[in-house]
């Protein structure tokens, strides 16, 4: 039986083995693959080898400055680390030549150090897109190998799943989320603490918890962010959650085709069960939990936490009626609570350091941190954990540098299609749950994808409510007709042949959606449209009067992706569909 | 039934059998043999439904709702094109024409030589490197309609030499 006090010490010696040589880390989730970082990994390979040099060469997760991917991180010993910008294979040859053989650490290739000055490199701790962070919830993301257990406890991991087993009951620990006042991070920002209450009164013991990475929201990359850097502070989180709420497994749901979240997550649970840390008789405290993913297709909706429950279930993924809630009728009719990867993610720290020390970071209502996307026409994209209380501006000039165009703002696409848009004259309300709902917009998953200002309102729109229509799942007729009748009037609208009666269309074809689906993927579906039209009417009425678009952003495009049912294979499915097997 | 068929049904059983997680359900089941395959054969529909104790009407009904799967084999040159706003905005538009004049298809669907498969996907979720494409399992970010065009072309050249 392992105690957390002898995995502690196996962490510490081998964290303390690695500082010996030098340490390249290179990041190689999604966004470092696809800038080519397996090229760069490859070439250091080749280059250590080559020159013969004792060195250990990581594959890491994502430091969130996916501006600067290929990123290249180098820690000789005793020597702060240096962040190598842009690495091609070339310069990351040089870089072995030049700073390990020679000790020139190449400070026209660097973006910063962190940890220590090395002379003519600044500091990243100094860096507009470093500064303002409050890293919580990724606190451990580049810096670690995921999935290597050690490297997680060495920082600092599994410290809170040993307190809360050794020293607190399970309604205790209950307490102290609610007294962190930490919300769900998946878009409905409702109390966790709350929440965990639900599923601690429902009757056991077959309960569980179900951890949401279906994270479908173009523009919102940080659940998978988080699970390709560090799955281990989820995993941590989520048993956490299991003690405190007397649940007995947990599913983390992913999308199909995400290999890097779904490989290392997996690899990561079964390092945990290794170690004594999932299944039976955990540390032994007598509390046990198992922990699974589980994989869903390709559908927007699935993400929703009713309809999560079908693909779990390995149905479509079509949201159920409420009442009755999750907590009472969940997973294959068991309570169930769901939960956001980033939520669950901030619990282990919550619980180390105390809900007060959570609750005195961000705002008022907002308490803690925002992992906030940056995508779009800015200089630096990436994501960022920052303060709620940042001002839309700061986050988006400050850490982002504004606009790669050099041109100014017109919009701003937050929180998943759904979310709408905002217009560039709201950049300084505070990023904080409420504010941001008052403002007419939805903080959501954190996506903020910035426009400039040869952006047109009716082509963004379209593209929305295109996604929204492709992804609607079918079942309640308002969402599914609403979604295409209100594209053809923007396609419409688009292509100078709208109507002055278009946009009350819309409006009526938006309230009987409101009204009449049974989840916000229908209820929310006139929000892009009503938010663009409140921000940008001059776009739709320049369309719609003079049969032109104001920008040009609006050329005859090639048509999107619209939904239809697939047909059936030859005459076979009309054969059999109603066979019985 | 002839040897080939045998021999499918064989692959399609082993991916239904061999799923390494605890949970086996109908969803479950056609991602594995998908991932197996590459497409569903009418095949995998009936030996899901076996193996799971549905009815064909079950099992097609979930194969038919999610967008990944598909009917038909898919060619060698997999490329799917980003059309999440964010890739939008940074010229997906341009990415898909330049790709649908490589491969010589006017949207989404399979070359008559059957070399590339071309699909348009919701978002890759390679967002901060916008705009992206996907080859096969591989993501490329950052790209112009040139190099997306250069991409796709080449792949298919260095198959064949």
């Amino acid at each position: 039986m392992s105690t957390y006090a002898t995995l502690e010490q196996e962490a510490r010696s081998q964290w303390e083995a690695l500082q010996g040589r030098p340490w390249l880390r290179v990041g190689m989730a999604i966004c470092g693959r696809s800038a080519g970082a397996q090229e760069v990994l490859d070439a250091l390979r080749r280059a250590l080898e080559r020159h013969g040099l004792p060195a250990t060469l990581t594959p890491v997760g994502c430091l969130g400055l996916c501006f600067a991917e290929p990123l290249v991180d180098i820690q000789k010993p005793g020597r702060p680390r240096i962040f190598y910008q842009r690495v091609t294979p070339q310069s990351a040859e040089a870089l072995v030549e030049d700073y390990l053989l020679r000790d020139n650490p190449r400070p026209d290739l660097a973006l910063g150090t962190l940890g220590g000055q090395v002379a003519g490199i600044p500091p990243l701790e100094e860096h507009p897109a470093w500064k303002p962070q409050v890293r919580i919830a990724t606190r451990n993301c580049g810096t670690v190998e995921p999935a290597n257990l050690w490297h997680y406890i060495a920082n600092g991991g599994y410290r809170g799943l040993a307190k809360v087993l050794a020293e607190m009951k399970p309604a205790q620990v209950i307490e102290e989320v609610s007294k962190s006042g930490l919300r769900g991070r998946g878009g409905a920002a409702f109390p966790t603490g709350t929440k965990w209450n639900f599923l601690a009164r429902a009757p056991g013991p077959t309960k569980y918890i179900l951890v949401n990475c279906e994270e479908g929201d173009p523009g919102a990359f940080n659940d998978k962010g988080i699970l390709e850097s560090d799955p281990f502070t989820l995993i941590e989180g989520c048993t956490i959650a299991g003690y405190a709420t007397g649940a007995s497994k947990g599913y983390v749901f992913i999308r199909h085709g995400h290999e890097g979240p779904i490989t290392l997550t997996r690899k990561a649970i079964a390092e945990a069960y290794k170690a004594g840390l999932l299944g039976q008789n955990i540390l032994g405290s007598g509390f046990s939990f198992d922990m699974e993913v589980v994989l869903t297709g390709e559908s927007y909706v699935s993400g929703e936490e009713t309809a999560l429950m079908e693909a779990i279930e390995g149905k479509r993924a079509m949201p159920r009626s409420r009442p009755p809630f999750p907590a009472q009728v969940g997973l294959w009719g068991k309570p169930s609570n769901i939960n956001n990867v980033k939520t669950l993610s901030y619990v282990p720290e919550i619980v180390a350091k105390g809900g007060a020390w959570f609750a005195g970071i961000g705002t008022e209502r907002s308490k803690g941190t925002a992992i906030v996307c940056l995508s779009g026409h800015i200089t630096r994209p990436g994501w960022y954990e920052v303060p709620f209380g940042l001002t839309l501006r700061q986050v988006v000039e400050g850490i982002g540098g504004g606009t790669s165009t050099g041109r100014p703002i017109k919009l701003l696409q937050t929180g998943g299609p759904l979310g709408g848009v905002l217009g560039a004259e709201r950049l300084d309300i505070a990023l904080d749950f409420d504010g941001m709902a008052q403002a007419g917009a939805i903080f959501g998953s954190g996506g903020v994808i910035v426009a400039d200002d040869t952006t047109c309102a009716v082509d963004m729109v379209r593209n929305l409510v295109a996604f929204c229509q492709f992804e609607s799942c079918g079942k309640c007729f308002p969402c599914r007709l609403g979604f295409t009748h209100m594209l053809e009037v923007l396609e419409r609208i688009a292509t100078g042949q709208g109507r002055p009666a278009d946009l009350e269309a819309m409006r009526t074809i938006g309230q009987a959606m409101s009204l009449g689906s049974l989840c916000g993927h229908g209820q929310l579906g006139f929000n892009p449209v009503q938010s663009a039209l409140r921000f940008c009417a001059d776009d739709f009425r320049i369309h719609i009067e003079e049969g032109r678009c104001p920008t040009g952003a609006c050329r005859p495009v090639l048509s999107l992706p619209r939904r239809t049912r697939p047909q059936p294979v030859g005459g076979w499915y009309a054969r059999h569909a109603y066979a019985h097997h | 039934m002839s040897s080939h068929q045998e021999d499918l049904r064989q692959r399609i059983r082993q991916a239904i059998a061999g799923q390494p997680q605890p949970t086996v359900t109908i969803l479950s089941s056609l991602l594995a043999v998908q991932d197996a395959l590459g497409w569903l054969p009418a095949e995998a529909i009936e030996e899901v439904a076996t193996r799971t104790g549905a009815t064909i009407n079950d099992v097609w009904a979930v194969a038919s709702f999610y967008t990944n799967f598909r009917f038909s084999p898919p060619g060698p040159h997999t490329v799917e094109v980003c059309w999440g706003p964010t890739c939008h905005l940074l010229g997906a538009q341009a990415i898909l024409q330049a790709v649908q004049e490589a491969v010589g298809l006017p949207g989404e669907g399979d070359t008559p030589d059957g070399r590339y498969s071309l699909k348009l996907n919701t978002c890759l979720g390679a967002c901060a490197q916008a705009p992206a494409l996907a080859l096969g399992h591989r993501i490329y970010g950052r790209m112009t309609p040139e190099t997306a065009r250069r991409l796709v072309e080449g792949v298919n050249q260095g198959e064949a030499s």
